[in-house]
């Protein structure tokens, strides 16, 4: 078993519940390699957001170990967990934009919680806004923007901190093919500087366009592997099929 | 297609502090918006009030105590005025030896005469009406029973008919009124305090609800729970400030006004019923206090939210 060498994460057969609740993820395992592209993919309901949950460490499993950069976080003390999380991106399934900040400040908020200058963060904040599509929206309040710019304005402050992993719920869902190729682009950019890419999604024709992502299917909070060809933990080089033939199997 | 933005690495991920106006804009600015300032300021006035009340009650008391409290009254109640008259200088003749009494004074007829006029009316004389003679004296010290036991055993020899009277002795009525207005005034401040310090608690709770959503998006971007509560406490202790800075303003105007219209009493006694600089500070403390709670109160609830969170 991998013991934290070369992963980013590792899975063993981890159980979630909610409350008493039946369990929502059973026995997930796998392993995330450093630098890697994954999409999440299952039907609704099948438990993406709760595995993700567990990623980006708004929950605790209810059993089973994760390891996160090397290090078990589940005996993790409280107060050290905030450093794991500044490590992260995420685009929440529901943005989670602060209502009373203007686009810029929801995208700032990152940076300036992990304490980076005001004179540091101008340009890069622009720029991401600009590359969203959003720079004559900059000063919006997330209530006076569409769905699918509030969904630019969460993955703009996800990416902008150049995170080491990047957690995206659905993250385009609500913008138009041409905005959602756009933004897989920032995602690959970000991917090829190093950051493992994890995007949770049931749109099958996103898995196209990145061929050399690699899918993780749940059902019913279990993984599976319908194409039989991939198993779990999904080795970078295992396979060279590309996204569009795995995309047509997952269909079948 | 243009290239994506490259975010330069050269991002801080040390756990510095989260400060300045950034910080400041997390929690909505629309300052006095919520009930809280208004709460505060209502009861800081109140507090304020009441405090003030009973520290000058206390000094009332405490200076009519001073005042009373080493005075005795020597009556001579004889009808017959020669025989009365004799008394009195033969009283006087003794007490001027002791050693423990400060202050002697024979209180002129006329002066008795007009302290019974209420009662008795301007037309009467002596003679109908026998009047006391009256010794005031003052003790170095507390009128105690001892001193008094003492005097009455040299002057029955004397004046047989003569009495003494400690003059706290019959103004006891008077001080157990203020005393009980004193416990009135404590039991009014301790009660108010409680229901500040619960209309705080609460309208600062209240004043963060609002912000719960907001509360738990910082801490899923990495945001320390001190980094959260410290933003949280300092606008509710801005807002709070502005309160307390009102309440004291309005609570002192009242309390000089009704400091004014005690004073045109004219009754000897509230002379001394004024606030030292001792006690301006602890009214003054009162505000303190109200902001110090609300700060509190707002980082508690700010750091039992994130407890609940992992
Ligand atoms: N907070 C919660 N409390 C109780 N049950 C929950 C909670 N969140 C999710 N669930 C349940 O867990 C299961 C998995 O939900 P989850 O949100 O992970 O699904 P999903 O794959 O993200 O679905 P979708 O594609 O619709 O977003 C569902 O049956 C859901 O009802
Ligand atoms: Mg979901």
């Amino acid at each position: 078993m991998a013991n934290g060498d070369g992963e980013v994460v590792g899975f063993d057969n981890v159980g979630l519940r909610y409350g008493t609740g039946k369990e929502v993820l059973s026995d997930v395992s796998f392993t995330l390699f450093p630098g890697s592209f994954y999409f999440l993919t299952g039907a609704s309901g099948a438990g993406k957001t709760s595995l993700l949950k567990l990623l980006y460490l708004s929950q605790r499993p209810s059993r089973g170990q994760i390891r996160m950069f090397g290090t078990d976080v589940i005996t993790l003390p409280r107060a050290r967990l905030p450093g794991f999380r500044r490590r992260l991106g995420v685009v929440f399934q529901d943005f989670r934009l602060v209502p009373h900040l203007s686009a810029y400040d929801n995208v700032a908020l990152p940076l300036r919680v992990a304490g980076v200058p005001e004179a540091d963060l101008e340009r890069p904040v622009t720029d991401m806004l600009d590359w969203v599509g959003l720079s004559h929206r900059s000063d919006a309040r997330p209530a006076t923007l569409s769905g699918g710019e509030q969904q630019r304005v969460a993955i703009a402050r996800a990416v902008i901190g150049r995170p080491d992993m990047l957690l995206a719920d659905e993250p385009t869902g609500n913008v138009d093919p041409e905005m959602a190729v756009k933004l897989l682009r920032l995602f690959e950019a970000l991917n090829r500087l190093g950051t493992t890419v994890v995007v949770a999604t049931h749109d099958l024709h996103l898995l196209k366009k990145v061929p050399a992502s690699m899918i993780m299917r749940l059902d019913k909070g279990r993984l599976s592997d319908p194409t039989g060809v991939l198993r779990y933990p999904p080795k970078p080089q295992a396979d060279r099929r590309t996204g569009d033939d795995r995309a047509e199997d997952l269909q079948e | 297609m243009k290239k994506p933005p490259v975010i330069s690495r050269a991002i801080n991920r040390g756990l510095a502090p989260f400060r300045g106006a950034p910080a400041q804009e997390l929690v909505p600015q629309a300052r006095l918006a919520g009930p809280m300032p208004w709460v505060i300021a209502i009861m800081v006035v109140l507090t304020v009030v009441a405090t003030a009340a009973g520290l000058a009650l206390t000094n009332l008391a405490g200076g009519a105590r001073a005042e009373l409290a080493g005075g005795a009254t020597v009556q001579i109640i004889e009808a017959e005025p020669k025989e009365r008259n004799r008394q009195a200088e033969a009283a006087l003749d003794v007490l001027v030896e002791f050693p423990e009494v400060e202050g002697l004074r024979r209180v002129p007829p006329e002066e008795v005469a007009a302290l019974l006029e209420p009662w008795l009316g301007t037309g009467f004389n002596g003679e109908a009406v026998p009047i006391p003679a009256l010794i005031d004296l003052r003790f170095r010290g507390d009128a105690t029973p001892d001193k008094l036991r003492r005097l009455r055993a040299a002057l029955s020899d004397v004046a047989p008919d003569a009495r003494i009277d400690a003059q706290s002795s019959w103004l006891r009525p008077v001080f157990s009124a203020i005393a009980s207005l004193q416990w009135l005034a404590l039991a009014l401040v301790v009660l108010l305090s409680l229901t500040s310090a619960a209309a705080v608690f609460l309208a600062a709770r209240s004043a963060l609800g609002n912000n719960r959503e907001t509360i738990e998006i910082v801490h899923l971007l990495g945001g320390t729970d001190q980094q959260i509560a410290r933003v949280f406490q300092r606008s509710v202790g801005f807002d709070a400030s502005l309160g307390a800075a009102a309440g004291l303003l309005l609570g002192m105007v009242a309390v000089l006004v009704l400091g004014q219209q005690f004073a045109q009493l004219d009754s000897g006694m509230v002379a001394n019923g004024g606030l030292g600089w001792l006690d301006w500070l602890a009214v003054a403390m009162v505000p303190l206090a109200a902001v110090a709670l609300a700060m509190a109160t707002a980082r508690l609830t700010v750091l039992f939210a994130l407890r609940k969170m992992l």
